[in-house]
């Protein structure tokens, strides 16, 4: 166990330090430069800007003193935001995006176990494809319909929430709900799909013959079988959704890290863009370790290796 | 897969009612978009006085900022929605299947390091893929048409450099759900018969294992044109796919977001996108999970 755990993190050094410098490469591939759109800018001016940030000389002389700060834990300065570091960014908007996030994940498993056992429970009947339609939709309608849909009708028309900012609690609710609804209809989907399977198997015809009431079987036997595709789901789900999700942050005008990243590629902001990169892969192989780990304690016919 | 069980999955897929709704939904939606802008009386560079007028009978789904009508404009979206979806999905499934078959079939260290490089792409955020191609490609696409003196085409430059950068981020999961299946069949004897008859690995892999394969990447393409679908309009919700005049529903979406406000509600600029969008997808992913329980036996629920 120990021993897998090891390997499993000795792996993912490669792809994050792969990842890392992709990402650094392929930024300071694109055509134009960081400063382009500054206006007057001189070459002079921009040579000395370039060499400020250690953005001159070849490709792996620029790749060898980010990864050389990013050693010593320097994220480096935004090409954008020239008064704040990158990790002051960080600091400032990953809260905000992760509060969202966290509700949001809660909401979503929340609703896709609900749904998908009540659905289970209640296979080929009008409940069951009822559940299902409106799971199939949630997949179906992207967070950028849902969100304005549910500002014009439950902040507009009926003004129960604000429609949009940050402050109060009520700020959270929208942004929360649509974001977590397409991941709760999957959600809801695979946990029917792994509810019908485990509902089939024999130690819950063992419990129902035992003598054990139908609730019992359900909630105490057939659910924690049933749990577990959804938990190696949430790993990625996790990271994904703690990250920040751009759209939602985008409608609601949320002070977020979404819009940092899709700015950032956008304006070559190199060093802001690797940070946002180094959050999200490093947020994503500790969870889908912590998964995995997670697993066999829940499922003791697992065997990491 | 022999000819009375190529019969049997036809009848069983024309035999199907949700196969049967959802392609005809999907065939009459193409219809609409690619007729729909030819018959309408009006046109999307049609500008005029009437702004933002409520569903009637002339304007069946009203008009947006510019007077123009929003039920045109979301037809001619949904032509490059739809071919962006197609084209995309379809390159997504060329490259992924050749890269999955190629994988599993050689096996080895081939396939350890050719599964490595899918994972690392896994991992890398595909928007920045997305943006990165674009940022690159978008020059040279346009430069590349003008010397082939296709001016007709350089307007749709921007669309099909979206066509082959969506295609091009899509087929991670085809790859890896076609290489499990070649990892299995490569185990059947009829394999192992080509390979002592001295068969070429490329003439097995095209004329034994291609057709064995056939059923689940119809099946997966049907899923992946929803994906595609929605990756393009969000990256034009974003600002980042198809160019203003062209139009997508991507693009009518965050135009009529944008108009929304508690002063004055013009709930019909969102109502159309958002159903031709929605129908669409529920369709494509009800016909997917039909075709799946009928040409993929093994993962029937």
């Amino acid at each position: 166990m120990l021993n897998y755990i090891l390997r499993r993190i000795l792996w993912s050094i490669p792809v994050l330090i792969i990842v890392i410098s992709c990402t650094f490469l392929m930024i300071r591939m694109l055509p134009g430069s960081p400063f382009v759109s500054e206006r007057n800018m001189d070459d002079v001016a921009e040579q000395r800007l370039l060499a400020k940030y250690n953005l001159d000389g070849e490709w792996y002389e620029q790749l060898g003193k980010y990864w050389v700060n990013l050693l010593q834990g320097d994220l480096g300065t935004s090409t954008q935001h020239r008064n704040s570091t990158v990790l002051e960014i960080l600091q400032q908007t990953l809260p905000k995006s992760a509060t969202i996030g966290l509700l949001a994940l809660l909401l979503a498993l929340s609703i896709g176990i609900a749904a998908g056992s009540w659905s289970a429970v209640n296979h080929n009947t009008a409940i069951d494809r009822g559940t299902m339609l409106a799971a199939l939709l949630g997949i179906c309608l992207p967070s950028f319909v849902i969100a304005p849909i549910f500002i014009l009708c439950v902040a507009i028309t009926l003004p129960l929430f604000p429609v949009g900012g940050w402050g109060t609690l009520s700020h959270l609710v929208l942004p929360a709900l649509c974001l977590a609804l397409p991941y709760g209809a999957y959600c809801s989907r695979l946990m029917r799909t792994s509810m019908l399977e485990s509902l089939n198997q024999d130690f819950i015809r063992t419990a129902r013959a035992k003598g054990q009431t139908e609730a019992v079987v359900i909630y105490k036997h057939a659910l924690k079988v049933a749990l577990l595709p959804l938990v190696s789901f949430s790993g990625p789900l996790t990271a994904h959704v703690l990250t920040g999700s751009i759209i939602i942050e985008e409608i609601f005008k949320i002070p977020g890290l979404g819009p940092f990243f899709v700015n950032s590629v956008k304006n070559q902001d190199v060093f802001m863009a690797g940070g946002c990169v180094i959050v999200y892969s490093v947020l994503l192989i500790s969870m889908n370790l912590i998964v995995d780990i997670f697993y066999t304690v829940l499922d003791r016919r697992v065997q990491l290796s | 897969m022999d000819k009375s069980t190529t019969v049997s999955t036809s009848s069983a897929l024309r035999s199907n009612r949700t196969v049967r709704w959802t392609f005809g939904l999907l065939v009459f939606l193409f219809v609409v978009c690619f007729i729909g802008p030819v018959v309408s009386p009006y046109s999307s560079d049609m500008l005029s006085d009437n702004q933002f007028a409520p569903p009637s009978l002339q304007h069946w789904m009203g008009t947006d900022i510019n007077g123009r009508d929003v039920l045109t404009m979301t037809m001619e979206g949904g032509r490059v929605s739809l071919l962006v979806g197609l084209v995309g999905a379809s390159i997504s499934l060329v490259v992924g299947t050749l890269y999955g078959m190629s994988s599993g079939y050689l096996g080895g260290k081939t396939d350890a390091i050719m599964m490595r490089i899918v994972d690392i792409l896994f991992s890398l955020p595909r928007i920045v893929i997305v943006m990165v191609l674009i940022a690159i490609f978008d020059f040279k696409v346009k430069e590349f048409l003008d010397t082939l003196e296709w001016e007709w085409l350089v307007r749709y430059s921007r669309i099909i450099l979206l066509f082959a950068c969506l295609g091009l981020v899509q087929w991670l999961t085809m790859a890896r759900i076609v290489r499990g299946q070649v990892l299995s069949l490569k185990q059947r004897q009829f394999v192992m018969a080509s390979q002592t008859m001295g068969q070429s690995d490329w003439q097995i892999m095209i004329k034994h294992l291609l057709p064995n394969l056939i059923g689940i990447v119809i099946v997966y393409l049907t899923l992946t044109i929803p994906t595609v679908i929605l990756e393009e309009s969000f990256l034009s919700f974003l600002g980042l796919g198809v160019q203003a005049p062209q139009a997508s529903w991507g693009t009518l979406l965050n135009d009529a977001r944008q108009m929304i406000n508690p002063i004055k509600i013009y709930w019909w600029l969102l109502l159309a996108p958002s159903l031709f969008m929605g129908v669409t997808l529920l369709s494509l992913n009800f016909l997917g999970d039909a075709l799946r329980d009928i040409l993929d036996p093994s993962s029937k629920r």
